[in-house]
């Protein structure tokens, strides 16, 4: 049977096949849906750790303690996650461990085009890269063979075109795969300098078996002999856009990026007249090629910002007229916007009105940095806000923390806000937290979080109370306000920069696209009572619409928050629109 | 190889749309891409969602239309459209939901919106342009907007309408196929 996959639907499904038993990952976009897929598969234990690094460990012990398991996250997640990475290399698994990292050329959905191939090399541990959904459930089986075979963790890497791209997949039935035993090892799990020093020598001496061994593993790295004219080295979604914009070329299809087969590209090179390499992002294939004395073109043509694509090739290599990126004349942008009814437009709202310095965060409330909202002076990664502001406030002075305040989202706040805030209480900051809890992880589609009171699979769940986490850090100013209450939202806001002592400021009101969220009526602009003022335009909502004759409400999009009634000098705006 | 680009704002329902003609695809037997957006531009900013479907015995590699290759766009909105020119074929056809959503910069008055978006497309494209809202209403349901587009777009296919219909049975809620079902039918009607 054959089914329309994307490639994370096809990577879970091959979890399923492959017979793995724990899933631990944390959401982030291109990588999500592998686990939300995974969830629903009998036989597969998956859960949403509330960070990289906390998932990486829970998969890590699944696989000592004999059971396959999975990993998955974006790119810069491996960043978190690094520190279990590089030690697991050393002590090997016991079942199969494979950790899934989607990154992101052209930065649909990140902060950064970071290749995680490097991390492969640095933390010496094998990488497949599949080029298409079939690929994707199949690599899977092949990674846990490979990792139990070589006991090692096994990383595959996945592109937003791969993650996001639907394509066919034959499904198989899965295999069962019994747990191995548990033997208490010392040497090989307790990581301490001795026994390191030892484990060390074992990954160098299985990196070299794998490089030897790779120019062998055929169903994964493929020779495509056409022309010898020109040959391709490449993998991933370039592969694909090769096969379409040279099909005249011979391709060499790396499936395992790393360790590269070394035997195998040399013979390749030897059998064509010019090499090239076709990679997105950094020259990981070329400088390793080019550092064996084999001569081939890559990155001074392709460069190392943004996507590859079929026609970016045929100009490039093919003598294809350079038709250059055409865009439409004249055509208004649309970037992305916080949704009507969202509850962070009024916390922005209100710390543009007090001019504050604001370090933000990753996740929705992001988009309080854009016109008209304006509101936000930096955004890095996920948690950094409170060390941001923190850091300000030891380098400007106190003064400087009155008129600064840190942004930061539930679901960001647990994944790695938690130690910034204790480092803000510990060190004594004078500054203002506001943690925007929406009962959600918005960005990334409606995940739950040890803040929203339900698990991965919907059931309820512990939940984390934020205030009495605040206090047990040691924070004595902690107040919880309604962000649509704007007056309250304003004083208290005003009160906690103003207070000499670190504050935090709980805004909360759930995501207004969460299910649970009644839709109100929408509103209506009464003209007789419009001044024209457009202070309601402030807002940056989406359902209000600067019209020569006064704001003017859509009603389609309107979810009657009420928030520019609240704005309104004149009191011109009123509840009772008819919904369009 | 028939190449289709479905633009729209995020949150109108670019991707059924998608998952229906990847469903066709599945029951002709020939292989077939659908590349989608997921993440920070479905919060109301610009979608485009790619679909390739094979002709018989051939494979499609990228999942992406190239510009100056789509057989069809079908857009959910008129700035969309305009942005959307660039990767149409010469000779080939916009599908258009005459709707006007206003972006940010327009909303604010910084910018304004096109006056002369429509013409300008229909200077460089074929177009049919439909109410589709205003028809799925009629059925129904505003929701089934895009099953209309969808049955405007099947008369520049060559799947037959049973193909379409099962598709859409099977990948819309079990009490929505009656009316999705019609807003199918009025659309093949209006195209």
């Amino acid at each position: 049977m054959k089914e329309l996959m994307l490639g994370n639907e096809a990577i879970a499904r091959g979890a399923y096949e492959a017979g793995v038993r724990v899933v631990s990952s944390y959401p982030g976009t291109p990588s999500t849906e592998i686990t939300e897929n995974a969830v629903r598969y009998d036989g597969i234990y998956a859960e949403w750790a509330p960070n990289e690094k906390v998932a990486l460990e829970v998969s890590l012990g699944a696989a000592i303690a004999g059971g396959r398991a999975l990993c998955c996250m974006k790119h810069v997640g491996l960043n978190v996650a690094a520190d279990p990475l590089f030690t697991a290399a050393y002590t090997g698994i016991n079942g199969g461990l494979l950790i899934v990292v989607a990154d992101d050329p052209g930065m649909h959905s990140s902060q950064n085009e970071q290749d995680s191939r490097f991390y492969a090399r640095s933390a010496h541990v094998p990488m497949l890269e599949p080029s298409d959904s079939q690929e994707c459930k199949d690599m899977v089986a092949r990674a846990f063979a490979i990792s139990e075979e070589y006991d090692t963790p096994v990383l595959m890497r996945v592109t937003t075109r791969i993650a996001h791209a639907r394509s066919l997949v034959e499904l198989s039935e899965p295999t069962e795969i019994p747990l191995r035993d548990y033997v208490k090892d010392m040497r090989k799990y307790v990581m301490m300098p001795g026994n390191a020093r030892g484990r060390h020598v074992v990954v160098e001496a299985r990196e070299k078996r794998l490089a030897e061994d790779c120019s062998a593993f055929s169903d994964l790295n493929r020779v495509e002999m056409n022309s010898a004219k020109l040959g391709v080295v490449c993998s991933g979604a370039a592969y694909d856009y090769v096969r379409e914009a040279l099909p005249e070329a011979s391709v060499l299809k790396l499936g395992m990026v790393y360790p590269l087969p070394k035997k195998l590209i040399e013979d390749f090179a030897s059998r064509v007249e010019q090499l090239i390499v076709v990679e997105d992002m950094e020259p990981f294939f070329e400088d390793a090629i080019k550092s064996w004395g084999i001569p081939c073109c890559g990155k001074e043509k392709t460069g190392l910002q943004g996507e590859l694509f079929v026609r970016k090739l045929s100009t490039l290599f093919a003598g294809a007229p350079d038709a250059g990126p055409q865009e439409t004349p004249g055509v208004p942008p649309r970037p992305p916007v916080l949704c009507p009814g969202c509850p962070h437009r009024a916390v922005f709202y209100v710390l543009h009105k007090l001019r504050a310095h604001v370090s933000a965060d990753i996740g929705c409330y992001t988009l309080g940095a854009l016109k008209p909202l304006d509101a936000v002076d930096s955004v890095v990664c996920m948690g950094a806000s409170i060390g941001i502001a923190h850091g300000a406030e030891k380098a400007r002075g106190s003064s400087f923390a009155r008129e600064t305040v840190a942004v930061i989202g539930d679901s960001t706040l647990m994944h790695s806000g938690i130690t910034g805030l204790v480092n803000a209480a510990y060190n004594e900051s004078t500054g203002t937290i506001i943690v925007v809890d929406n009962s959600t992880t918005g960005m990334t589609g409606h995940q739950e979080n040890p803040l929203t009171g339900k698990n991965l699979r919907g059931d309820i769940a512990p939940r984390v109370n934020l205030v009495k986490l605040c206090e047990a850090i040691g924070i004595r100013r902690v107040r919880v306000v309604d962000p649509f209450e704007l007056k309250e939202l304003e004083t208290v806001l005003k009160e906690e920069m103003a207070a000499d002592e670190l504050s935090v400021v709980i805004a909360r009101r759930p995501c207004a696209l969460l299910k649970s969220v009644r839709i109100e009526a929408p509103v209506t602009v009464v003209a007789d009572a419009c001044v024209k003022c457009f202070a309601c335009m402030r807002l940056g909502c989406p359902a209000i619409i600067k019209t020569p004759g006064g704001p003017v409400i859509d009603t389609a999009l309107c979810t009657g928050c009420g928030l520019c009634q609240k704005v309104c000098p004149t009191g011109a705006i009123k509840k009772g629109g008819e919904r369009a | 190889m028939k190449q289709i680009v479905i633009v729209g704002v995020g949150g109108q329902g670019t991707l059924l749309a998608s998952r229906i003609l990847g469903h066709i695809a599945i029951a002709e037997g020939l292989d077939a891409k659908v590349s989608e957006v997921h993440g920070m531009s479905q919060r109301g900013g610009s979608v485009i969602t790619h679909v390739r479907i094979a002709g018989p015995g051939e494979t499609v590699y990228s999942p992406l239309v190239e510009q100056g290759g789509a057989d069809v766009i079908v857009s959910f909105e008129r700035l969309e459209a305009l942005r959307a020119l660039p990767y149409l074929k010469a000779g080939g056809t916009i599908v258009l939901n005459d709707q006007k959503i206003l972006p940010m910069p327009v909303i604010t008055g910084a910018m304004e919106y096109p006056a002369d978006a429509l013409e300008r497309i229909q200077a460089s494209a074929r177009v049919i342009a439909v109410d589709a809202l205003g028809v799925a209403r009629a059925c129904g349901t505003g929701k089934a907007a895009n099953i209309v587009l969808l049955g405007v777009l099947s008369n520049l296919l060559p799947y037959g309408p049973k193909r379409w219909q099962e598709a859409i049975a099977a990948c819309v809620k079990p009490a929505f196929v009656e009316m999705n079902l019609k807003a199918f039918e009025e659309g093949r009607y209006l195209g």
